[in-house]
């Protein structure tokens, strides 16, 4: 793919300003994760770390919902594996859109593939052919402000001393709530998340530790999986295309 | 209370470092397999189900099993959730769950 540097520049511009109402929208909640880091003990220094490099909201707020002092390494890695396994089918999604990409800008784009920045990502790729350019104006900006926004949320949050007080330990399960109902398809949702729903509040009555989420899980994923794909799926449309 | 800023812990980095690999695995994989195999079937239905039964495995305690303010105020951040933007439902289960702790007890 050869561009000028101005079509670059545009590309780029044009992408920053697609995810700037995002970017607004971000912004409370990464205060809100820093602040519940910090409840957690985790030091501004560590929790900007976490949001460079894991960089996936929803994880980072069940990572610091079930973190413990000291951490469960080996649980908080396999946890924030599962959570994330949606990604999978989102990069399958992808491939066609990257195909003349450098090896180096596809896998390093992968790395900055969140919800937001994927659905339009996609958008762009079913109007015109989405450039490396123009995905990077779209991730660079979100990427930043959830940096900036959880360091800030750490520092700060830290000086707070009775969360309940003001709700927040609810917070986690409204924000979790909110995208359950930006997730909902009907019965193809029902039916899995029903099971996944009697055996996390089974296994949380019976089991000690966090087991509740690998087994809610597991039962609402076999559902899904004895549901098979949907009539239409992304994946089995656009992978076709590109294999 | 004294704020070290810049602490960082060897077992939180390896932490840190452990979800990153992990998370950075989930978005290049399916990627790189679709260049040998279309993902369909059951396995398709599966990776599918698999954020909606994890958030609904993580939350289902809280919202159900817990009390009753906490699930009348999970029913009313889904409500709000349905029709005014998410941060907005935020606020409102958080308010709610304060609120109807004091009332309910």
């Amino acid at each position: 793919m050869t561009a000028s540097p101005s079509d670059r520049r545009g590309e780029f511009a044009a992408g920053a300003f697609t995810i700037l109402p995002l970017l607004v929208a971000v912004v409370p909640f990464g205060l809100l994760l820093g602040t519940l880091a910090a409840q957690k003990g985790l030091s501004p220094l560590e929790t900007a770390l976490m949001g460079a490099t894991v960089f996936a909201g929803a994880s980072q707020f069940v990572a610091v919902e079930i973190w413990t002092t000291p951490p469960a390494v080996a649980l908080l890695a396999a946890t924030a594996l599962m959570v994330n396994l949606r990604h999978v089918l989102m990069g399958a999604a992808m491939a066609p859109h990257v195909r003349g990409w450098s090896r180096g800008a596809t896998y390093g784009g992968l790395f900055f593939m969140a919800d937001e920045i994927w659905a339009f990502a996609l958008r762009r790729g079913a109007e015109t052919p989405l450039t490396p350019a123009y995905y990077l104006g779209l991730s660079l900006p979100l990427y930043l402000g959830w940096v900036a926004t959880t360091t800030l949320g750490a520092v700060f949050g830290g000086v707070l001393q009775d969360p309940a007080r003001y709700g927040l330990d609810f917070a986690f399960t409204a924000v979790f709530l909110t995208l359950l109902v930006s997730l909902w398809k009907g019965k193809r949702t029902f039916y899995p998340w029903l099971a996944a729903a009697l055996a996390a509040v089974a296994a949380h009555q019976l089991l000690p530790g966090v087991w509740y989420i690998a087994l809610g899980g597991l039962a609402g994923t076999l559902v899904g999986a004895c549901q098979g794909p949907a009539a239409r799926g992304v994946v089995s449309g656009e992978a076709t295309d590109a294999a | 209370m004294q704020l070290d800023l810049l602490h960082v812990d060897p077992l939180v980095l390896a932490a840190i470092a452990g979800m990153a690999a992990a998370t950075y695995f989930t978005r290049f994989i399916g990627y790189w397999l679709v260049r040998h195999r279309p993902v369909s079937g059951r396995l398709a239905g599966a990776l599918e189900a698999v954020p909606g039964a994890l958030l609904t495995a993580i939350i289902a305690p809280m919202a159900l099993a817990t009390g009753p303010a906490e699930t009348a105020a999970a029913t009313l951040t889904v409500l709000l959730a349905l029709r005014l933007p998410l941060v907005v439902a935020v606020a409102g289960g958080c308010l709610a769950v304060v609120v109807l702790r004091a009332v309910l007890g």
